[in-house]
């Protein structure tokens, strides 16, 4: 088999007495999207956190495309290829959305340590951002601060926010929440289409989506991966079952 | 965009002014004038300097008078020594200023908030104290300085109108400097670190190393300033870097207006002229001073700069 693009071995990272990741192991394969689910406490964020270099593990190690990344800074990280969303939309908020996903194409593009040039009139900055913001639908809205947009729009540019850095893995937490049905169901859509470019680890309550969606799903119960599989195998084990007992109609009868 | 037309009109028109002002002060023979505007100017430098850092940087440093104290010193010292030219002279100011930014800026920068106001404020306090402490330049009582800055018969310092427009030339300078830093590449990602230092993280920018270069640009133009006010007072004493100055230089950017190019110019030649006035009509100026500001800062949000924007929209 070849060398999966993120791999996670035994990582384990504990908050005082609990220990909120409990010997993760889990890998995603190149072109794969790979679905994190898990009762509320679960500790999804937090491993999301180990993954992206907000958090250091107690121990085990995340290595991406075989290199070891565990004890990198965030934006190390970044450059090497991985992008994040934040579960709560974490933005430019007095940029206009242009500006938001600039920055992140900048990021990528050389040296910002430019002090006269205006960045604002650099091409490739401007037309890398303009692409990323028509993939999600928004290039009508590039000039509007960020602050004038509303909640689906701003969980919109988190997402060309980390596609304008030309990322090998996404790493999504949560892209869904607090989304209108139609805002989700167009979301699913735009998903759908960026992971025939993009690797993906998606972090999502919705569990519809997430079955519409996932090549393969692990469930996080307790900060361990009781199961790990593809959506017809989840749906059928006891266990995933047992976990979201009171969530139990979601997992057996949607998708 | 009405709105930035009033801004822009009062700005040019104070920039005009300042622009003339040695030809009023030469026909209405009021000599006085021009003394205070060029302390106006150099200070207006100051706050220029600190509002790249504190508008658009984010970075509150309560210590910013520390470089007026290392720029003047750095004047003062060497004519002590017997090095009057100010080729070596203000060079020496720059370089302190931005070496002491440097080392400061590295241990301030990990703190974050209060703290950072705390650090900077503390280190600024340690300045005012070494420079108490040396007894060979005056120490407490400070260091006379006999003779300008000689700039090899280019300028003359000793000259009032030809040390206006070299003060004057050199807050153009350092504002055109912002304008164009704050717009490039750097300029947006110290902003954006302002505004979402975690966000910035995310997408690949080491936060720390930006916000120090920032903060060194600044304390470098600030020790302009400071080689600058030496000469125009032809003395440095401790004095100029207790933190009431590195107040008053918070109060103009704020007054003038956070994070804008022409506030903090405006804000100083509002904040200089009312001292001025003020106190000469009564000893007890600070009295009438403090709630003035009080008002403006409470009922003005962005200083002055955001007042003339509100009422340009009518």
């Amino acid at each position: 088999m070849a060398e999966p693009l993120l791999r996670v071995e035994k990582l384990v990272r504990r908050f005082g007495g609990i220990v909120a990741t409990d010997n993760v192991s889990l890998d995603v394969a190149s072109g794969e999207l790979h679905a994190i689910i898990g009762p509320n406490g679960a500790g999804k964020t937090t491993l999301i956190s180990q993954l992206t270099g907000h958090l250091e593990p107690h121990s085990g190690s995340v290595s991406l495309a075989g290199r070891d990344i565990t004890y990198l800074p965030a934006y190390r990280r970044c450059a090497l290829g991985l992008a994040r969303s934040f579960q709560i939309t974490s933005l430019l908020l007095d940029f206009t959305a242009a500006d938001n996903v600039a920055l992140a194409a900048q990021a990528h593009a050389g040296t910002s340590f430019r002090f006269f040039a205006n960045a604002r009139k650099e091409k490739g900055l401007r037309d890398a951002a303009h692409a990323a913001l028509d993939r999600v639908g928004l290039a009508h809205r590039a000039d509007v601060p960020v602050s004038k947009l509303s909640h689906g729009e701003r969980r919109q540019i988190e997402l060309a926010v980390a596609l304008a850095s030309k990322p090998k893995l996404l790493l999504l937490d949560e892209p869904m929440a607090g989304l209108g049905v139609t805002e989700s169901q167009g979301m699913v859509k735009l998903l759908q289409e960026l992971r025939k470019e993009v690797s993906i680890v998606l972090v999502e309550h919705d569990m519809p989506a997430v079955f519409a969606l996932a090549d393969r799903i692990s469930v996080l119960v307790y900060g361990r991966v009781i199961a790990s599989g593809d959506p017809a195998a989840i749906r059928a084990n006891d266990e995933v079952k047992r976990a979201y007992l009171g969530d139990q109609h979601v997992v057996t009868h949607h998708g | 965009m009405k709105a930035l037309s009033v801004s822009k009109a009062v700005s040019a028109l104070m920039l005009a002014g300042l622009v003339l002002l040695p030809l009023y002060s030469q026909l209405s023979g009021n000599v006085f004038i021009l003394t205070l505007f060029t302390r106006i100017v150099i200070l207006a430098l100051a706050a220029a300097s600190l509002n790249l850092i504190m508008g658009f940087g984010g970075m509150m440093s309560f210590g910013h008078a520390a470089y007026l104290g290392i720029g003047g010193y750095a004047v003062g010292m060497l004519a002590q020594e017997g090095v009057g030219s100010g080729w070596i002279q203000f060079p020496v100011a720059l370089a302190a200023s931005a070496i002491y930014a440097l080392v400061i800026g590295a241990l301030s920068l990990r703190t974050r908030g209060v703290y950072f106001i705390m650090i900077t404020l503390a280190f600024a306090q340690m300045a005012y104290y070494v420079a108490s402490g040396l007894a060979r330049y005056g120490g407490d009582d400070g260091l006379t300085v006999y003779k300008r800055s000689d700039f090899s018969g280019l300028i003359n310092l000793s000259d009032r109108t030809q040390f206006y427009y070299l003060c004057l030339a050199c807050l153009f300078g350092v504002m055109l400097l912002i304008w164009r830093i704050v717009n490039s590449r750097f300029g947006l990602v110290v902003q954006g670190l302002r505004s979402n230092e975690q966000r910035m993280q995310a997408i690949g920018f080491p936060a720390k190393r930006y916000q120090l270069v920032c903060f060194v640009i600044s304390g470098t133009m600030c020790g302009l300033a400071g080689a600058l006010l030496a000469n125009n007072t032809d003395f440095v004493s401790p004095a100029v870097m207790y933190w009431t100055r590195s107040g008053d230089l918070m109060v103009m950017v704020i007054l003038g207006g956070m994070g804008t190019l022409f506030g903090p110019v405006m804000g100083a030649v509002v904040f200089l002229l009312l001292e001025e006035f003020l106190s000469q009509i009564t000893e007890y100026w600070a009295l009438i001073m403090g709630p003035l500001l009080l008002l403006i800062v409470l009922f003005g949000r962005g200083g002055i700069m955001g007042v003339l924007g509100r009422a340009g929209r009518g």
